[in-house]
């Protein structure tokens, strides 16, 4: 079995977001980067396939910030490539960077044929389009979004999970090779040891790959107008004061809407 | 003064150069005595207490204890190592060799303690918040502090706060006190700010030792960009990590934690202790300044000066005192241990705290505030009881 | 010419879903501004009698086909590219849901056309279209205009009011063809029900609802405590049910329930908007959490910036206290 896994990095929200004085970025320098979640639920997704199928798995992960120690943490989970591709523009927006590295995919030696490509369903900075649906068009191959596991991988189909509303999930079967956009691993992301991350940086290597000529410019026929922090249209109302306080308060409103 | 012994040797212990060492050595002379496993607070639950650790090394059969998970239940209260009659390095140096392989070995990282490793890697702290949020407290200290990032001129006390006392709201009290009394102490000091990360003795204690090793090279790294004279710690782990382990790389400040550091100042405290504090206080031994390096009377010196409070003894103190259950990772496995069915040690402590009719638990070690306010709300008796840091109650005492 | 405002309507179990009719309410108020029709996408198999709610469109565009039965989205994005190329619509607005997902970034590919994803609202501005988009878990907005038509809107629930978009008029319905191909690469095999068994969540009058700031399973008591105190369930969000604390069932948001109780109690929930989807409607809605930029506040009514692990109990108390 020949895995690939698509891995981004986008901004971490834990830190602060700021709008940059242009108005259309983010502040670069209070930024920091992480990978994206749903992105490293497609890891361990496809490292549990490879655990129960056998196989190969390939890490492509898009040049940015620290995203060395994303691959070496992939290695050090049990990923056998890394590839770190360069030339693709990241930021707001994924469309111009799917096509990419659907062709990057293409041109790199040995990435392709495989049987399944896996990344995360959709990423907190996607404005135009998501990353999944996009390279299996590119490819030509079928697709499928909210994976949540993977029923079977056969010979020439795989069966997989897929969310729905109301806690409804939907069994549906697919063609190989096929595109797979994780919502959730079957499992949470494994933890691995620093050591072991430690001991990758030493025997694992990142191989560069340079995407070819974009085939899109990023946010390609959108005018970004400007980026802000949403109004609070309608904000609460808040409450202060100590725990006991405010329980005192909430009883009181609760009780004014006929709750208690 | 207690049990504290030499520091760690310049280069790294390995279970395959264990003997090689004087510590390593005196694991073999064990008598099985069984005295480890009989203190150890959760020795019912422990299937490899070290009694049995030590005969599985010497039987050439330590590969089954490290598919055990039973280690987890280790709080690195060095309770074992202080009553082992061959002074043998339990905690110290024997368990965490061992607590490495058995978690290299998990199948799965329980979720909490996943999270806390990985939020320690990545902002410095368990929480998961921001580097940048870390001296946030600062602004409402009430008192000047430097941030030497900002201002990097030399000076004589580093003050490393600790993540505990710099993210949790608890916490935060107590650095806002800790800085009061250094203040009044006209002491000369500064912290990193946002530059400071966590120590790394708990990830160490758990067996994370790249985790570890990580952060003790960071920390280093950070010390040498600036000059200073001494390092007092509000934290009691960290406090360890210095004096044992970060010598190996090259670690010669000197370092205090603020308990034994206010109290070698006590004599120019006590005139500022005017406010009479009418409590009946308990002191809570913290494992590592208490079992590991003897500052026992040192807290209660300090209490003892404050006018007002009547000391009172728990049951186990000092070299008996029962850990809150935070070390060695605990801190972030109580969820596991209670699907385990094991009963918190924050808990059987406070019950003990409470028999003494105490209005007050004092305490020393920054895990401890919010384990045992959180050990009395599940008992129900945080009407009768309230637990305050030593330096709380001395800035209490200083009229505001 | 300015192409008509296209909706794509969404179906679930054989009815219509809310989205569609918010994306409705929203196509109407932008085709009236444009001065365009407004049209109406039903894609399905022998579900011509759903064309008949869609009265708020000036034209119901029906396509039947075998394959425009189950939810398979490269089918459903080719059925309706197909379409756009024969028709050139100026705009399209697609839900953006779990069903849908990947329908509206394919059509656009397709199309050639910018797909705006993440869509909150949109508006009239200098005779095209300005959408308004959230990213980063909700906590930054783009404000965005597609160069040219056609241009494609993956929109997000709550955009507008369900009921605005629904109509007692009966639009005309046109009946299109569309050829897909024979075999499908992506087949639905079953549907997998939740498990039985479980409160049903959107019958409960009052929620107390917690997520990560909850922080562990065992926190959870405090949660049930309060719940039971108010005669109400507990539920979470996304990250609580993925850590296991909670089974699927008490999942609220996109891939769970959709619920509008009397009281919505979120207890440690950031408000990303796969949550609020998810409980937005709900009557009165407290946030407890410790962020005080928290996502959460800006839809909540009542917000406390506090610790939900500290004000749970206290408010637990409170509320036995009263209730004697």
């Amino acid at each position: 079995m020949n895995l690939v896994v698509l891995m981004r990095m986008v901004p971490d929200v834990v830190e602060e977001l700021e709008i940059a004085p242009d108005g259309k970025s983010l502040d670069r320098d209070l930024l920091r980067m992480i990978p994206s979640e749903s992105d490293d639920h497609a890891l361990e997704e496809a490292l549990l396939l490879k655990e129960r199928y056998g196989g190969r798995v390939t890490v492509l992960a898009l040049s940015a910030p620290e995203v060395a120690d994303l691959l070496y943490t992939a290695a050090a989970k049990g990923a056998d490539r890394l590839i770190e591709l360069r030339g693709v523009q990241t930021g707001l927006g994924v469309r111009a960077a799917a096509l990419a590295c659907a062709d990057a995919m293409t041109s790199l030696a040995g990435v392709l044929p495989a049987d399944l490509i896996l990344t995360g369903a959709q990423a907190i900075e996607d404005l135009d389009g998501l990353a999944a649906p996009l390279l299996a068009d590119r490819l030509g191959w079928p697709y499928l979004g909210v994976v949540t596991k993977v029923n079977e991988l056969a010979d020439r189909t795989v069966t997989v999970v897929k969310e729905f509303p109301g806690g409804f999930r939907g069994e549906f079967q697919m063609t190989l090779p096929a595109v797979l956009g994780i919502q959730a691993a079957e499992r949470p992301p494994r933890y691995v040891p620093v050591a072991k991350v430690r001991a990758a940086m030493k025997a694992a290597k990142i191989e560069v790959g340079q995407a070819p000529e974009p085939i899109a410019a990023p946010l390609a026929g959108i005018d970004l107008v400007e980026l802000c922090k949403p109004e609070a249209a309608g904000r609460a109302e808040m409450l202060e004061g100590a725990p006991e306080e405010v329980a005192g308060k909430l009883c009181e409103l609760l009780a004014a809407h006929g709750l208690l | 003064m207690g049990i504290s012994g030499a520091a760690a040797p310049a280069c790294e212990l390995t279970l395959e150069n264990l003997f090689e060492f004087p510590q390593g050595r005196r694991v073999l002379s064990c008598i099985q005595c069984g005295l480890c496993a009989g203190t150890c607070p959760y020795g019912d639950v422990m299937d490899y207490p070290p009694r049995r650790i030590i005969a599985m090394l010497r039987a050439g059969l330590l590969e089954k204890v490290f598919q055990s998970d039973g280690l987890l239940a280790c709080v690195a209260c060095y309770a074992c190592m202080a009553k082992c009659p061959r002074d043998i390095r339990l905690t110290e140096v024997l368990l965490p060799l061992v607590k490495e392989q058995v978690f290299l070995n998990l199948p799965e990282t329980p979720a909490e303690l996943h999270r806390a490793l990985e939020n320690t890697l990545r902002y410095g702290n368990p929480f998961g918040e921001s580097a940048r949020k870390r001296a946030a407290w600062v602004k409402t200290a009430g008192v000047p502090i430097r941030i030497l990032p900002e201002d990097p001129r030399p000076v004589d006390v580093l003050w490393f706060v600790e993540c505990q006392n710099s993210y949790h709201p608890r916490g935060q009290d107590v650095s806002r006190a800790t800085a009061r009394l250094f203040h009044a102490l006209g002491m000369d000091f500064a912290i990193l700010g946002n530059e400071e990360k966590c120590a790394g003795e708990c990830a160490r204690l758990l067996g994370e030792t790249g985790l570890f090793d990580t952060l003790m090279d960071y920390n280093m790294a950070v010390f040498a960009k600036y000059r200073f004279n001494r390092i007092v710690t509000s934290g009691a782990h960290a406090y360890d990590a210095f004096v044992y382990q970060y010598p190996e790389r090259g670690f010669r400040y000197i370092v205090e934690q603020t308990t034994p550091f206010l109290a070698r100042h006590v004599d120019r405290l006590r005139p500022l202790l005017t406010r009479k504090l009418p409590y009946a206080v308990t002191y809570h031994d913290s494992c590592c300044l208490g079992r590991h390096n003897g500052f026992y009377e040192e807290p209660r010196s300090l209490l003892r000066a404050i006018p007002g409070v009547r000391l009172l003894e728990m049951t186990h103190n000092r070299i008996n005192s029962i850990c809150c259950g935070g070390g060695g990772g605990g801190m972030w496995l109580d969820t596991y241990y209670k699907a385990k069915g094991y009963e918190r040690l924050s808990e059987r402590r406070v019950k003990e705290a409470a028999a003494t009719g105490a209005d007050v638990l004092a305490i020393s070690c920054p895990y401890e505030i919010s384990r045992f306010e959180d050990a009395l709300k599940v008992l129900g008796y945080e009407r009768r009881m309230l637990v305050r840091d030593v330096t709380e109650l001395l800035a209490e005492s200083m009229e505001a | 010419m300015a192409g008509s405002v296209w909706v794509v309507a969404e179906q679930w179990q054989g009815r219509l879903t809310d989205i569609t009719f918010e994306a409705l309410a929203l196509g109407r108020e932008v085709a009236d501004g444009l001065g365009v029709p407004l049209e109406a996408l039903l894609l399905g198999f022998q579900c011509s009698s759903l064309a008949g709610e869609l009265g708020c469109a000036d034209k119901v565009l029906y396509a039947e086909h075998p394959g425009l039965k189950d939810p398979v989205p490269e089918l459903h994005a080719q059925a309706l590219t197909v379409l756009a190329r024969e028709r050139r619509p100026g705009n399209i607005i697609v839900p953006l849901t779990n069903t849908t997902m990947g329908v509206g970034t394919l059509l656009a590919k397709r199309l050639a056309a910018p797909g705006v994803n993440f869509t909150v609202d949109l508006r009239v501005s200098h005779g095209a279209l300005e959408a308004r988009c959230l990213l980063y878990g909700g906590k930054i907005q783009a404000l965005v205009r597609p160069q040219g038509e056609p241009a494609v809107f993956g929109l997000w629930p709550g955009a507008r009011s369900a009921d605005a978009g629904r109509s007692v008029r009966t639009a005309a319905v046109e009946q299109v063809a569309v050829t897909l191909p024979e075999d499908s690469r992506v087949q639905l095999k079953r549907y997998i029900e939740p498990e039985a068994g479980e409160v049903d969540l959107t019958r409960q009058e009052v929620l107390v609802a917690v997520g990560r700031g909850i922080q562990s399973k065992d926190n959870l008591e405090l949660a049930e405590e309060l719940a039971a105190a108010l005669g109400g369930a507990v539920c979470g969000s996304r990250p609580v049910v993925d850590q296991g604390w909670l089974p699927l069932a008490r999942q609220i948001g996109k891939s769970g329930l959709t619920v509008k109780p009397k009281l919505y109690l979120a207890a440690g929930i950031s408000g990303a908007p796969e949550h609020v989807e998810g409980m937005k409607d709900s009557a009165l809605i407290v946030a407890v959490n410790t962020d005080p930029h928290a996502p959460i506040f800006n839809i909540a009514h009542y917000g406390v910036v506090a610790d939900a692990l500290e004000l749970l109990p206290a408010l637990t108390e409170a509320v036995r206290a009263r209730k004697g």
